[in-house]
Formats: C-alpha cells, sequence, structure tokens
C-alpha cells in the first residue's frame, strides 16, 4: 500500500506579523516556522498506519515550498515516514489552494497512492480546501475534520467532527484522502536514534515548474491587520500593580466582585 | 449579482444558521435562490426560490450526490456567488464545488469589500483581502460573521430528484459527550489556555476560578491534551457560555473559541502577546506572564 501525507511550513504564530512588499502576505524575516499543527495530526496517523500495515507498505511525506520547509520534512521523517518530496518553490506562498492542490495532484496523480492525508487547513492561511481539492482532482473519495481514524482491507471508517461536539461517523473505499482535526492522536516526539537513522532517508527535490501549469482562480490584495475595535483597556509593566488595577476595574464594572 | 445560497440541515432539522446566509446576501445586495438538502416539513421562513431534495433519499451527509446537486441548480440560475456556512457541512462541500466548476473558492468570509471579501489569517491575527479572479465563486462565510436575516414567507419549492451514492457511506451520528459541568449557568468561568504551558499548572487557574466562586473552562488544545476534561471546552466544538465574568489565561482568540465566549458579560485576558486577537473582544487585556500574574490575581481575591 502507498501512503502520502501533505505538510505545509507555517510560522510561529506567536510572532507579530507585518506585511511584505507586496503587501499581500507577511514578511518571512524574523519568523520561526515550524510544522502546521493540523499536519502533525496527520502525519501521526499516517504513520500509526504504516506501522500496522507493516512490510509492503510505503509513506512518503509531501511538501511545497523554499528550502527552509525541509526542516518540516526532516522532522516527518524522523517521526517515521519513509521517503519525502521536497516540491521546491520559493513562492510557494504567492499561490492560491487552487494551484497548491493541483501541483499535489499533478505529483500524485501517476503514483497510486492508496490514501493521501492533509491536515484540515493551514495555521496561516486557514483556507481548508487544498485537501478537498486534491481528492477532488484524482477522483479519490474524501473525507474531511476527522478526529477518528480505523482502516480495515480497503475501507476506511472515519469520526468526522461537527459543531457542538457532534460526531459523524462515514465508510470511505480507498483510493482516499482525509484532512485531520486536532485531537485526533497524539502526535509523537522524535527520538534520537530516529533523527539520526532519518538522515539516510531519501528526499527527492523536484522544481515546481515540472509540476505547475495552473493558474490561481483568486488573488490576494491586501495583509493588514484587524481593524481596532478599541475600547479594551491594555496594562503593562508591574504584576504587583496590574493585580491591583484589575481588582479596582472588576468592583467597579462588574457586580462578581465586591 | 444573483447568490445561490446553500442551507443547512441536521439530524432532521433546518440549521438556524442558513438565516445567516441570507445576512450575508443581503449585505450584499444580491438577488437569492435557495438550495436545500432537507424536508417538507422544514422550510425555512423565506419567500424566494428554493431547490429542495430530500434527506431522507438523499442523505445529510453525501457531499458526492449534493455537489451534483448543486451542479445541477448552478446550470439553471447561473448564480455569480455559490455560499455556503464555513462549517463542517460548508466547508467539505464548498471546495468540491468550486473544483468542478473550477472557480475561486474564498473561504471564510467575514466581510464584504470593495469587489472582493475580508477574511481572517494567521490564526485571527491577520486579514487578507482577496477577490475571484473567475467572474463566479464559491465562497464560505464565517459563522456569526453576518447578522442573520429572517425574510419571512413561504418558499416557491423546486423539488430536485436525485440518485446515486458517492464515495461515502454515512453510518450515523454520535451524540456529543456528556457533561458534567453545565458552563452555560456558570456566572464566572476562567479560562486556561494552551500558554498556561503544562498540565501541572492547571490548578492555579482552577484555584482563581474556585476564589472568585466560578468554573474553570478551557480551550480546545488543552482539552485535546488531556490537561482537562472536554466538559469544560468552550467554542465551537465545545460549549457556547455567557458570563458575568469570563477570564482567558494564556487563550490566542482563535475564532472557533470566541465563537463560545464572546457573549460574557466582562472579559479579562491574560496574554504575553500584546497583539493576541482575544485583546480585539477583551474589555482588559493584562500583557503578562500567566503564571506570574493568575497567582498574584488569586492571592489577592482570596483576601
Ligand atoms: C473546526 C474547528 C473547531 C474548533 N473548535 C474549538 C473550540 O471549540 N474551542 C477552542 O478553544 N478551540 C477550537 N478550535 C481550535 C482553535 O482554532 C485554536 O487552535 C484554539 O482555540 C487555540 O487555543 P489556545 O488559544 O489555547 O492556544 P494558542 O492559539 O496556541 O494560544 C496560546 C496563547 O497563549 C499565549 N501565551 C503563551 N505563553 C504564555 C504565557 N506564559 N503567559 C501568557 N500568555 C501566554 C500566547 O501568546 C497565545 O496567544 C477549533 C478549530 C477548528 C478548526
Amino acid at each position: 500500500m502507498k501512503l502520502l501525507v501533505c505538510i505545509k511550513q507555517v510560522p510561529d504564530l506567536e510572532s507579530r506579523f507585518k506585511p511584505n512588499a507586496e503587501g499581500v502576505w507577511y514578511n518571512e524575516t524574523d519568523l520561526a516556522f515550524r510544522m502546521n499543527e493540523y499536519d502533525e495530526y496527520a502525519v501521526e496517523q499516517a504513520i500509526l498506519l504504516r506501522e500496522k500495515l507493516g512490510e509492503g507498505a510505503e509513506l512518503t511525506v509531501l511538501s511545497i515550498g523554499p528550502d527552509r520547509v525541509v526542516e518540516a520534512i526532516k522532522k516527518s521523517l524522523a517521526m517515521g515516514c519513509d521517503n519525502a518530496a521536497h516540491i521546491q518553490d520559493p513562492a510557494a506562498s504567492a499561490k492560491d489552494p487552487w494551484q497548491i492542490a493541483s501541483v499535489i495532484a499533478t505529483y500524485a496523480k501517476d503514483k497510486n497512492f492508496d490514501i493521501i492525508f492533509t491536515g484540515m487547513q493551514s495555521q496561516d492561511r486557514g483556507s481548508a480546501q487544498v485537501g478537498v481539492t486534491v481528492a477532488e482532482l484524482l477522483g479519490f473519495g474524501c473525507t474531511t475534520t476527522i478526529v477518528g481514524f480505523d482502516y480495515d482491507n480497503g475501507t476506511i471508517t472515519a469520526k468526522r467532527e461537527l459543531e457542538g461536539g457532534i460526531k459523524g461517523v462515514v465508510k470511505l473505499k480507498t483510493p482516499a484522502l482525509v484532512t485531520c482535526q486536532m485531537g485526533l492522536n497524539v502526535p509523537r516526539y522524535p527520538t534520537l536514534p530516529n533523527i539520526m537513522k532519518a538522515k539516510k532517508k531519501e528526499i527527492t527535490v523536484i522544481p515546481v515548474a515540472e509540476l505547475q501549469a495552473e493558474e490561481p482562480l483568486a488573488t490576494t490584495t491586501s495583509f493588514h491587520p484587524p481593524a481596532k475595535k478599541g475600547g479594551g483597556i491594555v496594562l503593562e509593566g508591574d504584576v504587583g500593580d496590574m493585580v491591583e488595577k484589575v481588582i479596582a476595574i472588576l468592583k467597579d464594572k462588574t457586580a462578581v466582585l465586591r | 449579482m444573483k447568490t445561490l445560497l446553500i442551507g443547512e440541515y441536521r439530524e432532521g432539522k433546518l440549521l438556524e444558521s442558513t438565516y445567516e446566509l441570507l445576512g450575508f446576501a443581503g449585505e450584499l445586495g444580491a438577488e437569492t435562490a435557495m438550495l436545500l438538502v432537507g424536508s417538507d416539513n422544514q422550510l425555512p421562513a423565506y419567500g424566494g426560490t428554493l431547490y429542495l431534495a430530500d434527506a431522507a433519499t438523499c442523505g445529510e451527509y453525501n457531499p458526492d450526490l449534493h455537489k451534483k446537486l448543486i451542479l445541477e441548480v448552478v446550470q439553471k440560475e447561473s448564480p455569480d456567488y455559490i455560499v455556503f456556512l464555513h462549517s463542517s457541512y460548508g466547508w467539505d462541500l464548498a471546495p468540491r464545488v468550486a473544483a468542478a466548476l473550477k472557480i475561486a473558492k474564498i473561504s471564510e468570509v467575514i466581510a464584504i469589500t470593495d469587489g472582493g471579501f475580508e477574511v481572517g489569517c494567521c490564526n485571527a491575527k491577520m486579514r487578507r483581502s482577496v477577490k475571484p479572479v473567475t467572474a463566479k465563486a464559491v465562497v464560505t462565510i464565517q459563522a456569526g460573521a453576518f447578522t442573520a436575516k429572517q425574510p419571512g414567507g413561504t418558499p416557491d419549492v423546486h423539488k430536485l430528484a436525485a440518485t446515486g451514492g458517492g464515495a461515502l457511506e454515512f453510518i450515523g451520528y454520535e451524540p456529543a459527550e456528556k457533561k458534567d459541568v453545565d458552563l452555560g449557568k456558570a456566572e464566572i468561568i476562567v479560562s486556561a489556555g494552551r500558554g498556561v504551558g503544562k498540565k501541572d499548572n492547571i490548578p492555579l487557574i482552577q484555584a482563581l476560578a474556585t476564589a472568585l466562586g466560578g468554573e474553570l473552562g478551557a480551550s480546545r488544545p488543552v482539552v485535546d491534551a488531556e490537561w482537562v476534561n472536554h466538559s469544560h471546552q468552550v467554542g465551537t466544538t465545545g460549549q457556547t457560555v455567557s458570563p458575568k465574568l469570563y477570564i482567558a489565561c494564556g487563550i490566542s482568540g482563535a475564532i472557533q473559541h470566541l465563537a463560545g465566549m464572546k457573549k460574557s458579560d466582562f472579559i479579562v485576558a491574560i496574554n504575553k502577546d500584546k497583539d493576541a486577537p482575544i485583546g480585539e473582544i477583551a474589555d482588559v487585556l493584562v500583557v503578562a506572564d500567566v503564571m506570574q500574574f493568575v497567582p498574584a490575581l488569586t492571592a489577592k481575591v482570596a483576601k
């Protein structure tokens, strides 16, 4: 069986974001990057399945982006993926989800993957459409936002998370794609021996031009902070002073403290 | 301008959020038609054209078939925008429709701008203005971003007959986990977020809740990491609360969390990041390390 997991590298979201020169996405200077959180669940689930299948199964991790994404790829290899495809694209962040999905689908189409795992969305762009679009382009069955996954003999049983904590249980036949939600599993930390082993695993580098033919369907015209709603009080400085101030405000503005 | 609105229906009921689609179309100043895979006896209070397929035969979650129905109606109506809620139903189905038509898909719209749409990004810290390049587009709107509009009236129903399954077989629903605390009734909630750092720190947050006579709440990652039981989770996939006082400790303020607590009367947020989106709705933002500030506040409150 052939498995593919698609990952993205995203900046640490506790960073301060500034627009880039074109004013349509963030400036990468000073940002620290790591694997998109939703993708960590996808990687873990793919590895769990890979381990269950044992001999004969192969798990490839794919990431599109500039050279920095190799860090996230290496982490996936150290977690347990067998090999990797780095689709080299310094301008990946300027592509719309349709283009990204088309690149992945073009890569995957003649490789006979049985199951593709993706995160349900990226933490920076948050469009929640790349996975589903890849499935559509490949003609794979697809379900999204899964918090439960089981595979047996060509059939996936997945639990989708719906609003209010309700879940929907679905079955689908492979080939299929699932998009993974937080809480699906507990992603492992790569161990030192596995990090060493991962150094020998193969990373195939493919320039994006070999896979990309699609024009964007949507464009970003501006990247900016939200308009400040204001009104709120911001306290900074000495902890003791701030405690006094908060108590005074609560006494003044709420009925909960007397 | 014309919109095709895709209503939502679950467990035999029309979902109220369907009316947010009409709110969006109203703001856009667009004509509307609606499509619903639902039931005859759960019609929306809407006097326009309604394309109705029967959920009993088409399934409530059967995206391949629902896509087919939508494409059929798109042929007839030729809408400029096909509009979904950005929900577990919408984000699953909308990209399939967009891919089939090869048109732009704009996700989780929070506002309409000149010729385009405003969407959140970077975990709600930043915004993007996005425009479709294609003449038509698929749009999903953020839950709660557009005020629901119930125009009233009885729809002009056009029945859609559809057959055929799809790649998926829907087995059934599983109810949400039982709640051992009903946060909906709490007057004070002190919630722990990932910024609390580790499970061992949860008692310090609980101590503040106890000192104030309130309940402990939590953001989702804290629940997923099993630091706190699911019954304490606040947000779209947890509980919706509206206490007199909500204290968010180390919570960034993602939309799915805000959706569950923004109706609180008074909100205090403790965050080391001055730009955290929780600051947008907080009445007081304390820029501090939560593990320094919270115990100090607890000590003062307890006195
Ligand atoms: C379909 C879906 C449903 C979801 N449902 C829910 C839901 O019901 N409820 C929910 O909460 N989330 C939900 N989420 C997840 C949501 O998108 C966010 O990921 C989540 O709310 C983030 O939790 P957090 O704020 O605790 O963590 P983070 O976003 O990681 O934020 C941590 C915050 O703590 C601050 N911080 C870090 N260290 C310190 C310190 N020492 N002192 C002070 N501050 C510190 C940081 O600045 C940051 O702002 C859902 C997501 C999806 C996609």
